[in-house]
């Protein structure tokens, strides 16, 4: 392996290209299952975003208002589950799968005729930066504004859980929306809010994959990137920036072991293709081992169907 | 009115038994592993589909079918609403087509890329590939500026491996100091994993990429980066329009077409079919005129003289990578080795994952 400094950063810029889609994603269902949402439809949800994304860039041409509108499919459809599950009290869990089944047929449905269609070039910010400084160059510089704002996500998700009036309601209501509706909150309300959220998160992570990671559309292209958000949420214990670490690493190993094989490395590539799932388990798994922390974090209620008593 | 027609009809498709069946219309059953949408090898094999269709013959097709325990019950459904003639077109589907054409023996099988023809209602077809791989590796070898070429593969099976060696043989030939890095992805679709192996390949100095993976991700990737790339299953040009020297077509639509007629007017019978350029089932898309008209002519004549049998893929001395010969000089790969071929060539780095 060519181990020079500058070849590294490239590796971790492509790394942290990567990696967003599982952070965006990820950072919306912390919020919706820290107010006792749990949301299982990440997946159906990401591959609708990654196909309205697609066709309003191929339709409108203009990619703001692909990404606007990822979102706003993302929130659509997350709608449909928040009315089942908070209006209709339907089970978390089937219905959030039924979701998932749901956004992969349709999205296979709209996204018929834009099948073959190639890609436009998503805007690059500071590309001649990224040439001109080794190192720091690939890593900082040279990335989609959708890169930057997944990076600052699990901050401001941190400061908005710990530091706010409204962060602290979305974690009464998850973890005793009984108590949080004594004192005069719209659980309901709070619910229905965040897994909006989530919706437009995961809308905007799948829309990162069809309009920037990789500019087309071919169906079921999240090839399982929600669910591998979904679990990320749970190993890193409802923590944002545990979510960010552990996406990295996800990201990192997946890179890594094809940069392995490229070389040549003797390891058996079976064991280095079921690297980044194990790696990722382990490091979340010992540095969330503080238990006092994760009782902390874990939403209690997570899951379970709110009645209010009236 | 409709809905007791159906009942009249589902109570004498009963009572006739499988005799009934034969009576029915004539219908045919694709099973795809990917999304038709895919644009390389389920969108070529849905292409034919549609060519059966214009002749004339009632098809249906379930998409996206995981190999494996999904498999066997996709295509017993199929079996079971009165398909006469069923298409499995994936490696993976070869024990359950031969499971379930042991249950149907009334029902007619095509395996794609097998080779178990365990019951007399199954055939098995492929196309040989590796022709269009070797002048993949022509190509490669004469246009590599790093002498790397990356090579994305899917699983370990002949098929892919054939692939490999049929590209590093030719390369070879032109280019003595040609390396291959081949990167496994352990999937045949995953456009993200897909795009992620060519950046790596890239990364350690391939300009070449080369894919034996069904989405359009890896060529787009090579464009982006500015190096050359080869398309896969379709013509993919237009999504890397500068990056894409040719691509390897699979035509399945003649043999459909055939196999299908044949199974309507009882002239099927079981058979193992490899064509290849010859017979058209491969083919190559337009050359990339940065290719210069010298190369472009040399590899129309190799095409030509690989159709006509002049050349052959797998001509001897071959050897592995242990330096043992598999192929005497003067003799030609047969048919037998190619199919269970699980070996690198010498010149090829790495092992076959296990």
């Amino acid at each position: 392996m060519i181990l020079d400094i500058s070849f590294i950063g490239i590796l971790i810029g492509s790394i942290m290209a990567s990696s967003v889609p599982l952070i965006l994603a990820a950072s919306g269902e912390l919020i919706t299952e820290r107010s006792g949402v749990l949301n299982l439809g990440v997946e159906g949800m990401m591959i609708i975003g990654a196909i309205s994304g697609f066709a309003l860039m191929v339709i409108t041409d203009n990619l703001f208002l692909a990404i606007i509108g990822s979102m706003l499919s993302g929130v659509i459809i997350s709608l449909i589950f928040g009315f089942l599950t908070q209006s209709l009290l339907t089970n978390h869990v089937a219905t959030g799968l039924a979701l998932t089944i749901f956004g992969i047929g349709l999205s296979a449905m709209l996204g018929k005729n834009f099948v073959g269609i190639p890609g436009k070039d998503f805007p690059i910010l500071f590309e001649s930066l990224k040439e001109s400084i080794p190192f720091f160059g690939p890593i900082l510089f040279g990335h989609s504004i959708i890169l930057y704002f997944a990076f600052v996500l699990p901050f401001l998700t941190s400061y908005f859980l710990k530091k706010t009036k409204l962060g602290l309601i979305v974690r009464a209501v998850g973890d005793s929306p009984t108590s949080a509706s004594n004192q005069g909150i719209n659980v309901i309300l709070v619910r229905y809010c965040c897994i909006l959220y989530g919706g437009s998160m995961c809308g905007l992570a799948g829309a990162y994959l069809s309009l920037i990671y990789t500019p087309q559309w071919i169906e079921n292209m999240t090839a399982g990137r929600g669910w591998i958000a979904l679990a990320l949420v749970v190993f890193a214990t409802w923590s944002p920036i545990k979510v960010l670490i552990g996406a990295l690493i996800f990201g990192g190993i997946t890179i890594m072991q094809l940069h392995m094989q490229a070389v040549g490395l003797r390891i058996p590539v079976q064991f280095l293709s079921a690297l980044p799932y194990l790696m990722t388990i382990i490091v979340l798994v010992v540095i969330s081992r503080d238990s006092r922390k994760i009782k902390l974090n874990t939403p209690t209620s997570l899951a379970k169907i709110f009645y209010k008593e009236k | 009115m409709y809905k007791n027609f159906l009942r009249y009809l589902t109570s004498v498709i009963f009572l006739l038994g499988f005799s009934a069946s034969a009576n029915a219309e004539f219908k045919v059953g694709f099973v795809y592993v990917g999304p038709t949408g895919d644009h390389g090898w389920t969108y070529q094999h849905h292409e034919g589909r549609n060519a059966v269709e214009a002749a004339g013959i009632k098809t249906t097709y379930v998409e996206s079918v995981p190999e494996g325990a999904d498999a066997e019950r996709v295509i017993r459904q199929l079996a079971q609403s009165g398909h006469d003639l069923i298409f499995t077109t994936s490696f993976g589907y070869m024990d359950p087509t031969n499971k379930v054409a042991k249950e149907f023996p009334n029902v007619k099988f095509e395996h794609a890329t097998g080779y178990k023809r365990e019951h007399s209602n199954v055939s098995t077809y492929s196309a040989r590939f590796y022709e269009g791989r070797t002048l993949l590796g022509h190509i490669a070898g004469k246009m590599t500026k790093t002498n790397t070429i990356g090579y994305i593969a899917s699983f370990p099976i002949p098929e892919v491996i054939r692939g490999i060696n049929a590209m590093t043989l030719a390369a070879q030939k032109v280019n003595p100091n040609i390396k291959t890095k081949i990167v496994w992805v352990f999937t045949w679709y995953d456009p993200g994993k897909e795009a992620e192996a060519a950046q790596a390949l890239i990364d350690q100095g391939a300009d070449i990429i080369m894919q034996h993976t069904d989405s359009t991700a890896p060529v787009q990737t090579a464009e982006k980066a500015g190096v050359w790339s080869f398309g896969q299953a379709s013509d993919m040009q237009r999504f890397a329009p500068k990056s894409i020297l040719t691509s390897i077509i699979d035509d399945w639509a003649p043999y459909y077409v055939e196999r299908a007629i044949a199974a309507r007017d009882g002239t099927w019978g079981q058979q193992d079919t490899w064509h290849g350029l010859n017979e058209g089932m491969v083919a190559m898309a337009p050359y990339n005129s940065a290719m210069g008209s010298d190369l472009v002519k040399e590899v129309e004549q190799l095409q030509k003289d690989l159709a006509s049998g002049k050349a052959h893929s797998f001509t001897g001395p071959i050897y592995d990578q242990k330096g043992k010969l598999l192929v005497a000089e003067g003799k030609v790969a047969d048919d037998g080795m190619l199919a269970g071929m699980s070996v690198y060539v010498k010149g090829v780095e790495g092992d076959i994952p296990k």
